[in-house]
């Protein structure tokens, strides 16, 4: 247990420095990029631009700029370059909405997903398993802003169903924040639903066929219990495997495009704002907070499997 | 009984599967259709896919509306699905945009493949030192959020184009978006290519020409390569399925493809801006979309189906 502790520290670390050299590097690398420009302003004298550039440390050699960023990262003081506000505030404030997005979707997806796979696997070949085939294609086969935006115009403006976007806070009206995110959860699980109940499928398939689970059958376990204690609970590794990746993604910003066209102000939102700003700093943040929740669910996940599966030790 | 090759024994089985041909078809007819943009553009709707016909008049409704409203689809020659709200014909610039998409997704595709195929082969096949820089490289773009990553680097190419050693692309060049898709998908490939090429390069034939004396290079070209070629057509129509969604969503965020080059995705996002007022403009490439990705994925599924029935590939997001 130690070494698996100390061996995700060290791996942490690793993909953060990484991560954060490789976004620093695609700055780097426009050519119009330079920042002491846009700090400025559109009327500053060339003085005014050098003393910018002074000021905030453009001058330096790009290593040394590097190190300050993480300094200033680490220490809370980060200062975006266009809106001259803290980053991490600005972070705070956008994060419940995306954190509401992924937690509920996230739940949807994941237990529709395990229902859907877990039916196709024991109707394999018949009717509901193609149906649900053909389903999961679909959902696959979306953008995702293309189906919210048919939600948004049938459901929402043309039935009168649900309201159309934005984000209300969970503190201030519970029952306003569920309707509001009711189509974003759905419209963001489609995709995750049809490729984990086919994955599911072919896993709990596989299983079924496995010594241990005829041994079961053989011994007179009922059905429902070789199902799901046997099969289901060995079939569900690859499942929260995918989970903790997907989930992490979608709470460090991937889920830009269902936050953008349903209008929740959420961290992908901000980090899609920043980069049209050419806003360095908060995109350093949200990528490393990416990287951060990847790395700590994958983590999460291996303690998981564990769990779920007796002959694997962490 | 008369001996059948791999690929004659695959080319059977796919044969044999209705649907996988079917939504092949699909797929065909809509890139044909494409294709033959120029000719509808010209001969039946007798307009360009830029053409502003704000002040037009069809069945004597105006073509945008007083207030900034385009009409939708008439079912007649110009016009058939409709206008934009610059009064473009949705019908030619769906087509147009269509190439465009295909165009980035196939330029993309053979990109990731070309990299993938380099990357995998030489990692899988050297190992040790080789190996560790190539696979925390792939690791380091796997663990990058394929939007942000894609938004990142279009937003800044967009603004000051690419000039990497001999190669220059300007901003609002198609391969722009094409690159940077063709890049953020080769770890998809080229760490399941680098697993295969492990296992390939113990076996004996591998060995065997390696006592012969052969290169590396050599071995990795005409032993290695021939047994990877099955993966990498699975891989095919998966990755310009994958590639088209995301040119659609990078454009939809500004970042792929820019105006005035007309793209699936870029048309969707400027119906979604007219929504509710103008539907036509978000439904009719979206649909294109959808039956252009779904034909690819269910024929993708036939061939991988064909090839090696027992394969597990497959895309995340």
């Amino acid at each position: 247990m130690a070494r698996f502790v100390l061996y995700r520290t060290f791996s942490l670390v690793g993909v953060l420095i990484a991560i954060s050299i490789l976004t620093f590097l695609i700055f780097q690398a426009i050519p119009s990029g330079d920042p002491a420009l846009r700090l400025a302003g559109r009327l500053a004298t060339p003085q005014q631009v050098q003393d910018v550039r002074k000021q905030w440390g453009f001058d330096k050699p790009i290593y040394d700029q590097y190190a300050t960023t993480m300094d200033k990262i680490f220490t809370g003081k980060v200062i975006s370059y266009t809106q001259q506000v803290n980053v991490l505030s600005e972070i705070k404030r956008d994060l419940p909405a995306t954190l509401s997005l992924a937690i509920g979707a996230g739940v949807i997806w994941l237990s529709l997903g395990i229902v859907f796979g877990v039916v196709s696997a024991l109707t394999a070949g018949r009717f509901f398993d193609r149906a649900l085939t053909a389903l999961a294609l679909v959902g696959v086969s979306t953008p995702v802003f293309f189906i919210g935006a048919m939600m948004l115009y049938y459901l929402g403006y043309k039935w009168n169903l649900f309201p159309l976007g934005g984000y209300v806070p969970l503190t201030k009206d519970p029952w306003q924040w569920f309707t509001h995110l009711l189509m974003p959860w759905f419209a963001l699980s489609i995709l995750f639903i049809g490729v984990y109940s086919r994955v599911l499928r072919s896993t709990m398939l596989d299983t079924l066929n496995e010594d241990y689970v005829r041994a079961a059958k053989a011994k007179g376990v009922t059905r429902r219990k070789v199902l799901i204690h046997h099969a289901l609970r060995n079939s569900l590794i690859p499942v929260i495997a995918l989970f903790g990746l997907d989930f992490a993604a979608v709470i460090g910003g991937g889920a830009i495009l269902t936050e953008s066209v349903f209008g929740l102000h959420g961290v992908g939102q901000y980090a899609a704002d920043s980069i049209f700003r050419l806003d360095l700093p908060p995109l350093l943040v949200i990528t490393m907070l990416t990287a951060f929740t990847v790395v700590l669910l994958s983590a999460l996940m291996d303690v998981l499997y564990a769990f779920l599966d007796p002959r694997i030790r962490l | 009984m008369e001996g059948i090759g791999p690929y004659a024994l695959a080319w059977r089985r796919l044969r044999r599967n209705r649907t996988a041909l079917a939504f092949g078809a699909v797929f065909v007819i809509v890139v044909l259709m494409c294709l033959l943009a120029p000719v509808y553009a010209h001969d039946i709707a007798h307009t360009t896919p830029s053409a502003n016909h704000l002040t037009d008049k069809v069945d004597g409704k105006d073509v945008v509306s007083v207030a900034g409203i385009p009409i939708g689809p008439t079912w007649h020659g110009r016009f058939f699905l409709g206008a934009d709200s610059n009064g473009r014909d949705v019908a030619v610039r769906l087509l147009y945009g269509g190439r465009n998409s295909l165009f980035i997704a196939g330029v993309a595709t053979l990109i990731t493949m070309i990299l993938a195929i380099v990357i995998g082969v030489s990692a899988g096949y050297f190992r040790g030192a080789v190996d560790g820089v190539l696979s925390r490289g792939l690791d380091l773009v796997w663990a990058y959020p394929v939007v942000i990553l894609g938004v990142a680097l279009g937003t800044t190419l967009a603004v000051g184009g690419l000039n990497f050693g001999p190669f220059h692309l300007k901003g609002n060049s198609l391969m722009v978006p094409a690159v940077i898709i063709g890049v953020i998908y080769v770890p998809y490939v080229a760490k399941p290519l680098r697993g295969q090429v492990l296992t390939l390069r113990e076996r004996e034939f591998v060995d065997a020409a390696r006592t012969l004396g052969l290169s590396s290079l050599k071995i990795m070209l005409s032993e290695i390569a021939p047994n990877v070629v099955s993966t990498l057509i699975v891989f095919i129509p998966l990755i310009v399925a994958n590639a088209i969604l995301t040119e659609a969503g990078l454009s939809y965020l500004g970042a792929g493809v820019q105006d005035p080059n007309p793209s699936w995705g870029t048309m969707i996002s400027d119906g979604i801006r007219l929504i509710p007022s103008a539907i036509h403009l978000t439904i009719v490439p979206g649909l294109m979309l959808v039956a252009c990705v779904i034909g690819l994925n269910i024929f993708g599924d036939g061939v991988r189906d064909a090839l090696d029935p027992r394969a597990r590939v497959r895309i995340e997001h």
